[in-house]
């Protein structure tokens, strides 16, 4: 290579340094590693996030911690306590009864899929896990309406039972909605809040129509 | 062939349909500032192409189309892509609530509200709030009309959702795509004024359909006459809609195609009402005075009738 006779490294520079690159702020978990540590703390830690989490949902603040720190174990539970709770149902023919325990799983599941696509396509800057987490966690409301209407058919099948888990189930929907657009109306620009907040109404309403017309057997 | 090479590109950007509504107009690219506004094209035409003017919306500003020509430029396989199609705010979809309830007569609906923006949101969302409008509705239909029965044990009748969003999102899905079909192949037969892309059929079809929903809601009450009268008003409100829309798109050709064209778009509109109508909701029983027969263990017969 003639162009290159006349290049010349000099001895004293020291050719050093490290290879591995360094890596940016490490997360509080993994400053320590967390195989050896006993079965029992892995899970209380994730039950521990779970319960917080129910606890934003009774008291809905706007908290960054539901949303930061996502998990989808609560939305599962809470489905598939739900459906559940709404087997057992009238059937006097095999089509004509409550829903079975697939379409109110699939109801709840594609119905969140589609309110955060939905979410998204308009614009807004929340994740689609985020999202997800939130909507399943608001449905905690509507399963302790759940049970309070399965203990209320207990006693009696009448007019005033009625009443009372008529009353019980709008309460619950009201609160699962306010509950949810609360933490999810922030991130969509002001002049389509509307539009993403409609879904939202919908959603939780049929959660709420299948809950309160559960008739026992 | 200017017209021709106008009409490839509305395949891509339907801000072309606009500017290809006048067969005499210059060729304009998409990225060129139009240079001729549109409201001397309404004056150079004849008296009789007036209305088709107050149809197509031209006499509305031309800067919606100046901007029209930026739309959807991203790849399909990209989120920004379907983002497009979700570009509404909340006043526009309920202008184009408004429109589809309340249908200004010779004003066309894609021209007048989706002016090249046609939006998802509209047709998915109204269609899911028509499904669960409908079998709510029906559930507690048949419960008032059933309710003194001493053999009637509720039920929830679940099956019936399933159904009717089967039969809903089919209908505001692929009959778009069958009309949609159609008048493509009628435009390459006869060249004319309106074409539209498959979104805003698409559009119009989800929009018309909003009339439904306090309709479906209004047939909880139970008696006949006030259903049938509720179908015959909704049916004509989303109908005209349609006939609004479409017929300046099939005007132009053979008389009968037309004619027949618009019949089929109107009977199958008819159709769902009717089935919708006839299947989620039980026949209120009328109670006819006389005679009444006292049955032998005391208790009155009414007779029944559907």
């Amino acid at each position: 290579f003639p162009g290159l006779a006349d290049v010349s490294i000099s001895q004293d520079i020291p050719v050093e340094g490290e290879i591995t690159v360094p890596v940016g702020s490490h997360s509080p978990d993994e400053d320590y590693s967390t195989l050896d540590e006993p079965v029992k703390d892995t899970i209380m830690r994730d039950l521990k996030a779970v319960g917080k989490k129910f606890v934003h949902v009774m008291y809905p603040r706007k908290s960054s911690a539901l949303l930061r720190d996502w998990d989808l174990w609560g939305p599962l539970v809470l489905c598939v306590s739900l459906a559940l709770m709404l087997q057992g149902g009238s059937a006097d023919s095999k089509d004509d009864g409550g829903p079975q325990f697939a379409e109110v799983f699939v109801i709840i599941w594609f119905g969140a899929v589609v309110i955060t696509l939905n979410s998204k396509l308009m614009g807004g800057t929340i994740s689609f896990f985020q999202s997800l987490c939130v909507l399943g966690y608001c449905v905690m409301p509507l399963n302790v309406a759940m049970l309070v209407c399965r203990l209320v058919l207990l006693a009696g099948a009448g007019t005033i039972s009625f009443i009372i888990r008529l009353i019980v189930v709008g309460a619950m929907f009201a609160w699962s909605t306010l509950a949810s657009t609360a933490f999810l109306a922030d991130s969509q620009p002001p002049n389509r809040k509307a539009l993403v907040v409609y879904p939202i109404f919908l959603f939780y309403f049929v959660i709420s129509w299948m809950i309160l017309t559960f008739t026992p057997q | 062939i200017a017209c021709l090479v106008m009409y490839l590109f509305a395949e891509f950007d339907d801000a072309a349909n606009l500017l290809a509504a006048n067969p005499d107009a210059t060729t304009i690219s998409i990225d060129e500032p139009v240079e001729i506004p549109k409201n001397q094209h309404s004056r150079l035409q004849e008296p009789g192409r007036e209305e088709d003017d107050e149809l197509l919306g031209t006499d509305d500003s031309d800067k919606t189309e100046l901007l029209a020509g930026q739309k959807k430029s991203a790849p399909f396989w990209t989120f920004e892509y379907y983002q497009t199609f979700f570009d509404v705010d909340t006043y526009q979809v309920l202008d184009r609530i408004k429109g589809s309830v309340f249908p200004v007569p010779g004003k066309n609906f894609v021209r007048l509200y989706i002016r090249s923006n046609p939006d998802l949101y509209g047709p998915f969302w109204i269609c899911a709030t028509l499904v669960f409008t409908i079998a709510v509705s029906g559930n507690l239909s048949n419960f008032f009309i059933h309710l003194g029965k001493p053999t009637y044990h509720y039920v929830p009748e679940f099956r019936k959702v399933s159904i009717a969003a089967t039969t809903i999102y089919a209908y505001a899905w692929l009959v778009p795509l069958a009309l949609w079909g159609f008048l493509m192949w009628r435009n390459s037969q006869v060249m004319n004024i309106v074409s539209y892309s498959f979104l805003e059929i698409v559009c119009v079809y989800g929009y018309s359909l909003f009339v439904y929903i306090p309709t479906a809601i209004l047939w909880i009450i139970p008696q006949k006459v006030v259903r049938w009268v509720l179908m015959v008003f909704s049916l004509c409100l989303s109908g005209s809609v349609l006939v609004m829309t479409f017929w300046p798109a099939v005007r132009d050709d053979n008389r009968r195609i037309a004619v027949a064209t618009v019949a089929t778009i109107l009977l199958l509109h008819a159709l769902l009402a009717v089935g919708c109508l006839a299947y989620f909701f039980d026949a209120p029983e009328l109670e006819i005075p006389a005679p009444i027969i006292p049955a032998h263990n005391g208790t009155t017969v009414i007779t029944k009738s559907h």
